[in-house]
């Protein structure tokens, strides 16, 4: 099954390489992966796809959970929002392909980020289906590029990933 | 004051009184400044000698071990070491140099990306970009390596870090957000604990190494519930090994009554151990006829992770074991006792015994000569396993071997480490031809530092353990393990760094033999000339489970039942 994981972290040098190295050498599969920072200043917070059973799952947290830079994990079981952003440059040979593509364009309510004799360059956010759906839209013009920063993940609601400021470690 | 000033300051005040090491060019500021400190430093002949002494004096003393070595080659002979630490989770800081800032990522004269390479065998490593940064790197240091779960840590130091001035602070305060180990297991999970034990018919207790410091605790627990203890090769002396509750070691090379025990238990309560699959066989077959799992463990992940836990219960075992104490009761295994003491009776560990000199008799020797009290070390293989079978370890911190990585070659370092940690013990280390080769440079460490320690070498010509695989799984293609036709004379060879040498090689002198060793002062090498296809019997295959247990080799079995 499908996994949506927040990982709260500290925004130290090397911090993405444990992450990361921890997947590979516990031979968990990492699908996707994104990264930004946060409103609070020293942490940073990491989306992540991953696909396994509830066993491999609990493994994931609780082996993410051993880092020490490592605040926080949330699994989104629960309702959540979830979005991915994908530019796609597509080749655009005539008129009557440009049209066609602005109608695809028009239908997911993408952008137009560039506009070139040949090829356009369209931005679209949505969950990873949404995107996935449209670039099959796409595919008969020509896709001569896609770039797809993987999915950011919240809670829907109060919930949040948040830290109490200090805490003492035992 | 210098950064490397400052590292020194900062490790006098974690409290460190020696460090196991090696200069080099980038580490050198640290070597300087350690020339004015009243920190002891032991020079090793390699790093890994270096790390694997560190790794004992942990085991030993229960503090932090601490290894210095300077950039790329020094720091990776470190590896090996730091990965055996981190699977037998010994706390040890290593200390590396590293090239200047400005030079890091360019490929410099002895550079390697040591966090990069160790990120995987360390519980965290750090490269200091700042002098003022050293002192609470130094502090989180200690702390991770010696909380929790203990494990390595690696601080990495620039050289122009180590020259840079310092003009910070040592008041710094721990700041690690995201590291707050559970040591108190939780009190509804340790009541259920109780519960499921009081109801339980054939029930026992399995001890690792993470029990080690809970032995206190663990003896009055065992002695007030009656319940069978079982020590893994790491939990060995957690519980002392000449206890009527004992059992033995379980697995792989481990007791019949031990393994029958664990195959029929209705409940485990495991404490410290991580179901390694030496002990569990295959796990699918582990324990079958057990309702209930008690997993106690400092590190959640381990819960979980190989064997299904029916009550989890994450904490430090002496904290848990102190709590179950107060609600623990006699229990009513008259039968199940029964049943164990007639495996127990009928299936002693033994050997066939041969004319030529054996391993097990020579340990066995050794054991009851020195009453059992003793440090010992061991390398890895047959005599390692012979060591874990016939050395009772009645002490805690007692029996210093490689049980996760299975490093060849540990034995020397940690008998140097060992005796450094507590030199008023007697420090023995059966080590094998194989292993010993592996790191015999440090007999020149033992020289240095006027170490007594007894280097027991049971020499039976061959990689032992890998022939008897082979004897056993290959067909007897006894592919690359014959070292009986370039081994040198181990005594001579410690002569030539001046220590004593003793050779024995015929049954008859084994017990001059073992005079000789423990009776001479200062440090002794000894050959023992054992049988040359001797097996490590009872043995459970790879990937088999309790009832695939073989009690002794297939071709000798007629001979044996006779």
């Amino acid at each position: 099954m499908r996994h949506v994981i927040s990982v709260l972290v500290q925004d130290h040098p090397r911090v993405l390489n444990r992450i990361t190295g921890l997947f590979a050498r516990r031979g968990f599969n990492l699908e996707s992966l994104a990264v930004g920072t946060t409103h609070v200043p020293g942490l940073s917070r990491i989306s992540l796809v991953v696909s396994g059973d509830d066993r491999t799952l609990e493994q994931v947290e609780k082996q993410l959970n051993r880092l020490i830079e490592v605040l926080k994990v949330t699994d989104h079981a629960e309702p959540h929002v979830e979005r991915e952003l994908a530019l796609v440059k597509v080749h655009v040979a005539g008129v009557e392909e440009r049209l066609a593509v602005k109608d695809i364009q028009e239908a997911f309510r993408a952008r137009v980020v560039d506009v070139a004799q040949k090829s356009l360059i369209l931005e679209l956010t949505g969950d990873s289906k949404k995107i996935d759906s449209f670039i099959e839209a796409l595919r008969p013009y020509g896709i001569l590029e896609v770039m797809r920063t993987g999915a950011v993940a919240m809670s829907r609601g109060e919930r949040t990933l948040k830290v109490r400021e200090k805490r003492e470690a035992v | 004051m210098k950064g490397a000033e400052a590292l020194l300051k900062a490790l006098e005040r974690e409290g460190v009184e020696v460090i196991f090491g090696h200069p080099g060019g980038a580490i050198m500021p640290v070597y300087d400044a350690l020339y004015d400190s009243g920190i002891r430093h032991i020079l090793v002949r390699h790093e890994q000698g270096g790390v694997h002494a560190a790794t004992a004096y942990a085991r030993a003393s229960g503090k932090v071990g601490v290894v210095m070595a300077t950039s790329g080659p020094g720091a990776l002979n470190l590896v090996t070491g730091l990965a055996d630490a981190y699977m037998d989770s010994t706390p040890v800081v290593a200390i590396t140099g590293n090239v200047p800032r400005s030079l890091i990522g360019t490929d410099a004269f002895q550079e390697a990306d040591v966090t990069g390479v160790t990120m995987p065998i360390t519980k965290h490593n750090y490269l200091v970009q700042e002098a003022n940064d050293i002192p609470g790197v130094v502090r989180e240091a200690f702390h991770i390596a010696s909380s929790g779960r203990p494990g390595p840590v690696l601080i990495d130091l620039p050289k122009d870090v180590q020259l840079a001035e310092f003009t910070g602070t040592f008041d710094v305060e721990l700041d690690l957000p995201g590291y707050k180990p559970t040591t108190r297991g939780h009190p509804k999970q340790i009541e259920r604990a109780l519960e499921a034990l009081e109801k339980a018919e054939r029930p026992i207790l399995m001890v690792g190494g993470g029990a080690q410091h809970a032995h206190g605790e663990l003896l009055a627990f065992a002695e007030r519930t009656g319940i069978p203890v079982i020590t893994t090769l790491m939990g060995l002396g957690a519980f002392p090994g000449n206890h009527p509750l004992w059992l033995g070691m379980p697995g792989m090379h481990g007791t019949v009554a031990a393994n029958r025990a664990i195959h029929h238990a209705d409940v485990i309560l495991a404490i410290g151990l991580r179901f390694d699959d030496r002990v569990t066989g295959k796990v699918s077959r582990f324990a079958p006829h057990a309702h209930t799992i008690i997993h106690v463990d400092i590190d959640p992940a381990e819960i979980g992770k190989l064997v299904r836990t029916h009550i989890p219960i994450v904490g430090d075992a002496r904290f848990v074991l102190r709590e179950m104490l107060k609600g623990a009761k006699p229990l009513k295994l008259a039968s199940w006792w029964r049943q164990l003491e007639e495996w127990r009776t009928r299936y002693p560990l033994r050997w066939k015994p041969r004319p030529h000199l054996q391993s097990q008799e020579v340990i066995k020797a050794f054991a009851e000569a020195t009453g059992g009290h003793a440090i010992v070390t061991t390398g890895v293989g047959q005599h390692q396993m012979f060591a874990a079978q016939f050395f009772p370890v009645t002490r805690p911190r007692s029996f210093i071997t490689s049980g996760g990585l299975g490093t060849m070659g540990v034995g020397l370092p940690f008998a140097i480490g060992a005796k450094v940690a507590r030199p008023e013990e007697l420090v023995i280390d059966f080590d094998g031809d194989g292993s010993f080769q592996m790191t015999l440079q440090e007999l020149a460490t033992l020289v240095k530092y006027k170490l007594d320690v007894k280097v027991v070498v049971l020499n039976n010509g061959y990689l032992g353990m890998v022939r008897q695989w082979q004897d056993l799984f290959h067909a007897r293609r006894y592919s690359e393990v014959y070292l009986a036709d370039s081994n040198p004379d181990f005594a001579r060879l410690a002569e030539a760094y001046g220590i004593k040498g003793v050779r024995v090689e015929r049954k008859e002198d084994l017990m001059k033999g073992v005079e000789a060793v423990l009776s001479t002062d200062g440090p002794v090498v000894a050959e023992f000339k054992v049988y040359h296809e001797e097996g490590v019997f009872p043995m459970i295959p790879a990937g088999g489970a309790a009832e695939d247990m073989i009690l002794e080799h297939p071709a000798e079995r007629e001979e044996v039942e006779a």
